[in-house]
């Protein structure tokens, strides 16, 4: 199909522009980096993770959904602080060797974040942008250390299967039929950090982030947050591309956040008006398996992207079978109360671009 | 950035080609076979009470209470959510189903105590059953005494 479609083109918000002139540090939406570097990454995920296709990647596989705790609340905040224990080992630190933790998650005022970060010791910035908050972190740990205001940060994301399905829908324990397009939070943290020197230990090179603005096309269906996210996705990731004069040919993989199976060829759609015949990977839909593991249409979450980042995206840019990737976190900010009310489902995406450490 | 009518149609349209269409006819099937084995669950059980000598109206409620305990133990094992999973409303419709409705919200907020968790949460999902159920009851019994109905014995 490489005639875009006629309702996508219809579809499709105006481009933004924005006042500000052209620098070496910023062209359009999007802030070019040149010295932030990811240096390690470390992840912990429930049962189900663990037994998905990702499941290799993964430094700790917890063997109950409750990790031993008392409450999903409780269990989420584990999950957050095994993945910074794990980051700290990995590289040899002390959770004092990091100048800030840039974290967030997807409970009511980021208890699981905040609880976690009581327990380590170093200035902490609470951040919230749903499933987006990982690529918001990593990108304004990025601005942070090339800026020279950080030199290491440490930047980690959370979600709960069962801690958000008791907050956004139901009583875990009470039946309901979800319809095909419902996606599936979830189970896992990760942490990363981020430094302004790569040292010996460069996994990948943070160039690029644009994050996204807030869009909403009336969507109000939460059981179709693909459907919400993908506009705000197929935006930041034309705005992104334009600015960096990228296309598909210049990187090893672009992936979306968590647009699972509705959102991605919707996205799809909407990206081929700007221009781009993109092949889209989703972080939702390679989290599991969906030929075994019910999920719907895949899996959500603020640890969604994270995960497959540390898992999967890291992995190949660290070894250098990817040049580049793009990574574009898809976020619903809406909350049960305001669906409720009737309200749509606003949606934001913001994107990444990581280069591989030898691909300059 | 909100998306003006024109284009939220556009997008509607361009949605409709990408999104699944909800598997109607397996969920049906699934709903009458599940929803009935319950049922037929039921009548085994009203049976045997009667055949030990209850009249119908007396074993119909030892039935009813025994179906509510059947849900509320396959809720505690973890099972009831994933029956109703697979079978919907063949799974949530019948009585059960309530049980269900009732037992999950106590369970999931115990954590916040007796009072303001399990107390004040338990008919979080099936309060409007019971508020429209009741506003319902009194519709019906307003309509009786107005126009002199006879009472049902």
């Amino acid at each position: 199909m490489a005639v875009p479609n006629t309702d996508a083109a219809r579809a499709l918000p105006p481009p933004l522009t924005l006042s500000v002139p052209p620098t070496e540090r910023r062209k359009g939406r999007t802030m070019l980096l040149r010295q932030a570097w990811i240096t390690g990454a470390a992840s912990v995920v429930g049962p189900t993770e663990g037994r998905g296709p990702l499941s290799e990647g993964f430094d700790e596989v917890a063997d109950d959904h409750l990790l031993g705790r008392g409450s999903w609340e409780k269990a989420e905040s584990e999950l957050m602080r095994r993945a910074l224990a794990r980051l700290c080992d990995r590289m040899g630190l002390r959770q004092g060797d990091f100048d800030l933790l840039l974290a967030g998650d997807l409970l009511n005022q980021t208890v699981a974040t905040a609880f976690t970060a009581r327990d380590v010791d170093v200035p902490f910035c609470g951040l919230y942008n749903a499933c987006a908050t990982f690529t918001e972190a990593v990108g304004l740990a990025a601005a942070l250390c090339d800026g020279g205001y950080c030199r290491r940060v440490a930047v980690a994301t959370s979600s709960h299967h069962d801690a958000a399905e008791r907050q956004y829908r139901f009583p875990t324990e009470l039946g309901n039929q979800r319809p095909p397009s419902s996606q599936w939070t979830a189970t896992g943290a990760a942490a990363l950090a981020v430094e302004a020197a790569a040292g010996t230990r460069a996994w990948a090179r943070i160039a690029a982030f644009t994050p996204g603005r807030v869009v909403d096309y009336g969507i109000r269906d939460p059981f179709n947050m693909g459907a919400a996210m993908a506009p705000a996705a197929a935006d930041t990731l034309a705005a992104h591309l334009f600015d960096l004069g990228f296309g598909p040919q210049d990187y090893g993989a672009v992936y979306t956040g968590d647009l699972a199976l509705v959102g991605v060829p919707v996205c799809e759609d909407l990206l081929r008006v700007h221009g781009h015949a993109l092949h889209l990977h989703d972080c939702g839909v390679e989290l599991y398996d969906r030929g075994h593991q019910d999920v719907h249409a895949g899996g959500s979450g603020a640890a969604c992207c994270a995960l497959v980042c540390a898992a999967r995206i890291l992995p190949e840019l660290r070894a250098g079978t990817w040049r580049r990737a793009c990574l574009c976190g898809t976020g619903a900010l809406h909350s049960p109360t305001t669906y409720q009310q009737g309200e749509s489902i606003p949606a934001v995406a913001h994107a990444i671009t990581l280069q591989a450490p030898g691909a300059g | 950035m909100r998306a003006d009518p024109t284009q939220q149609a556009a997008y509607g349209r361009l949605l409709k080609k990408h999104t699944p269409a909800v598997p109607v006819v397996r969920n049906a099937l699934m709903a009458f076979i599940v929803g009935g084995s319950i049922c037929a669950v039921g009548q085994i059980f009203m049976n045997l009470f009667m055949r030990h000598g209850l009249s119908p109206e007396r074993a119909g409620t030892l039935t009813a209470v025994t179906v509510v305990f059947i849900g509320a133990v396959l809720t505690a094992l973890g099972l009831y959510d994933e029956i109703v999973r697979v079978a919907g409303m063949g799974g949530s419709l019948p009585i059960s189903g309530f049980s269900n409705a009732v037992v999950s919200p106590a369970m999931e907020f115990r954590r916040e105590g007796w009072v303001l968790g399990v107390g004040a949460r338990i008919f979080g999902i099936a309060g409007p059953v019971i508020t429209f159920g009741l506003l319902t009851s009194m519709l019906v019994g307003a309509v009786y005494v107005l126009f002199r109905l006879p009472l049902p014995k």
